[in-house]
């Protein structure tokens, strides 16, 4: 079964992820608000815009297999949405961390990233989304072309994997139950990218033989629908 | 019929609600008057249902975190690994009563004490300490207790004993969270003699005038206040008096991580994390950690020559 939304119910779609993507930040505000989010509402706070970083994240990497396995190509046009969501709660966790947690001192910053590797994992993760971001609107992609936009845009699986390193760092050994459960789902994610090339170009991709890159041809042939561009009339 | 209406009731005269129905659990639970009478509770009276207490020089005059807090925000993994786990779990699990702990090992004489006979072994106090968490909070907690020194008198340790082992609860019906392998339970912790008997280091059995509740580690836990949480273990079942310096579970679960002593110490960072700075549960802008969390005056000549980096 195909379900091809027609512009007017895209646009509708679109409106009410944009309203989803809102309401994590909305709970936390409201609990910051009415004091429920338990005796150290910060650090609660911290936690849930870095968890919900990793979920918009994750959220983002499920657009291509869900497009692939349901045939619902619209999908990849809520994909900026969704990664630009997760970069927003990095941001918001980012500033958790200088405001809330080191009051802006640079020098403790400078230190912490240095010195201990979840920090410096989880910055790093953050630098990485940066020119993801800044990357993500439609005249970016036409200035640097699709094949580039595309492979600079593979950065956001370094982004994933570093950012469930940066959890899995950071708990307690004792704690390690749910960092594991985001590092299975991620493995799955990369795992089905990993098996859909293999599928495609065989295991051992070799100069001989060009690989048949279905996604470049797709994008030579209609580069803007691929990137869920709409077309110009 | 005429309702009189005492005049002028001042707010700070009313009881808490949440001390209320601890005194009310409290009561349910003791159910015989003659225990009542025992523990000598006064008719009306700001004090708790552990009676009046002394308070103690040794108390802190910092203003005391809530108890909401106090019993809502606590580590506690025999229940669970969340914050909020112990105060979900605890409450109603934990059966504090009959309970004995075993005083044992090197002791001209070892005995098995019930909660009763340590509720009567030395008058209740009640000490005002910071708790400095190793994760980088704090809390000011009104204990209710006694001199750990008191307990180590009546048992006398003989010439071979040089460190005291803690062994707490560790019963899978209870505690949810003992059924998984987290860490090699029964919680042990450990001190030196002389850590052990010195005046901060305090067993209590009650904290903001009331029972111990379960999620804080009833019916007894160990409080040492110069050291991280960590090291003062709750629901104590045994204490042993040993030659060795025994290996706490937090020791055997990250040898690089905790140290025996344990001392909370600004200066010498987790290897995650820094040590410098706490968050004062509450508080907003953190503070800065003290050396011994504030009690160096107090502690400090235990350590004398000591190479705190090396014994951490």
């Amino acid at each position: 079964m195909t379900f091809q939304p027609t512009p007017r119910q895209l646009s509708a779609i679109k409106a009410a992820l944009f309203l989803l993507t809102l309401l994590p930040a909305l709970y936390y505000a409201h609990g910051l608000w009415s004091d429920s989010l338990g005796a150290n509402p910060i650090e609660a706070l911290t936690r849930g815009m870095g968890i919900w970083t990793l979920n918009f994240l994750f959220l983002t990497l499920c657009v291509s297999p869900l497009r692939k396995l349901s045939g619902w190509h619209w999908l990849l046009r809520l994909r900026r949405m969704l990664g630009l969501t997760a970069f927003a709660y990095g941001c918001l966790h980012l500033l958790t961390y200088l405001w809330l947690d080191q009051f802006w001192d640079v020098d403790a910053i400078a230190r912490d990233i240095w010195k201990r590797p979840f920090i410096t994992v989880g910055a790093t993760a953050f630098l990485l989304m940066l020119p993801l971001a800044l990357t993500s609107s439609h005249a970016a992609i036409r200035s640097l072309g699709g094949k580039r936009w595309q492979s600079l845009h593979r950065a956001v699986y370094a982004v994933a994997i570093l950012g469930v390193v940066h959890y899995l760092w950071l708990v307690k050994r004792v704690a390690l139950l749910d960092p594991i459960i985001y590092a299975l789902v991620l493995a799955i994610l990369l795992g089905w990218r990993v098996v859909e090339r293999i599928r495609l170009n065989g295991p051992w991709p070799t100069r001989s033989t060009p690989p048949a890159v279905q996604p470049v041809v797709f994008m030579k042939r209609d580069a803007a629908a691929a990137l869920g561009i709409p077309k110009k009339r | 019929m005429l309702i009189r209406r005492p005049p002028d009731l001042l707010p700070s005269e009313i009881t808490p609600e949440p001390l209320t129905r601890g005194r009310r659990a409290l009561l349910k639970g003791l159910g015989a008057g003659a225990a009542l009478a025992g523990l000598g509770l006064p008719q009306i009276s700001q004090a708790g249902s552990l009676g009046t207490l002394r308070p103690s020089p040794l108390s802190s005059d910092e203003k005391l975190t809530p108890l909401k807090s106090v019993t809502g925000y606590n580590n506690f993994y025999e229940f669970g690994t969340d914050k909020e786990d112990p105060a979900r779990h605890a409450p109603g699990r934990l059966k504090t009563r009959p309970w004995t702990v075993t005083v044992e090992g090197e002791i001209k004489r070892p005995r098995t004490f019930s909660i009763d006979d340590l509720l009567k072994l030395a008058p209740l106090e009640e000490r005002i300490y910071r708790m400095r968490c190793v994760e980088g909070w704090s809390m000011v907690i009104p204990w209710v207790g006694f001199p750990l020194a008191e307990l180590i008198r009546q048992v006398e340790p003989n010439g071979q004993a040089r460190f005291v082992e803690f062994v707490t609860l560790a019963d899978p019906q209870q505690m949810p969270g003992v059924r998984s392998p987290l860490l090699d339970w029964p919680y042990v912790e450990g001190l030196r003699l002389d850590e052990a008997q010195h005046p901060l280091t305090l067993l209590a059995v009650g904290l903001y005038g009331e029972v111990l509740p379960a999620q804080n580690g009833a019916p007894i836990r160990l409080v040492v206040p110069w050291k991280y949480g960590f090291k003062s273990a709750k629901s104590i079942v045994r204490i042993r008096f040993v030659r060795e310096q025994p290996r706490s579970t937090w020791m055997k679960a990250g040898p690089s991580e905790y140290g025996f002593y344990s001392n909370v110490n600004p200066a010498v960072d987790h290897p995650r994390w820094s040590q410098a700075t706490e968050r004062r549960i509450g508080e907003f802008i953190k503070r800065k950690t003290l050396p011994f969390n504030g009690y160096a005056d107090q502690v400090a000549g235990l350590y004398s020559g000591m190479d705190l980096r090396r014994f951490f």
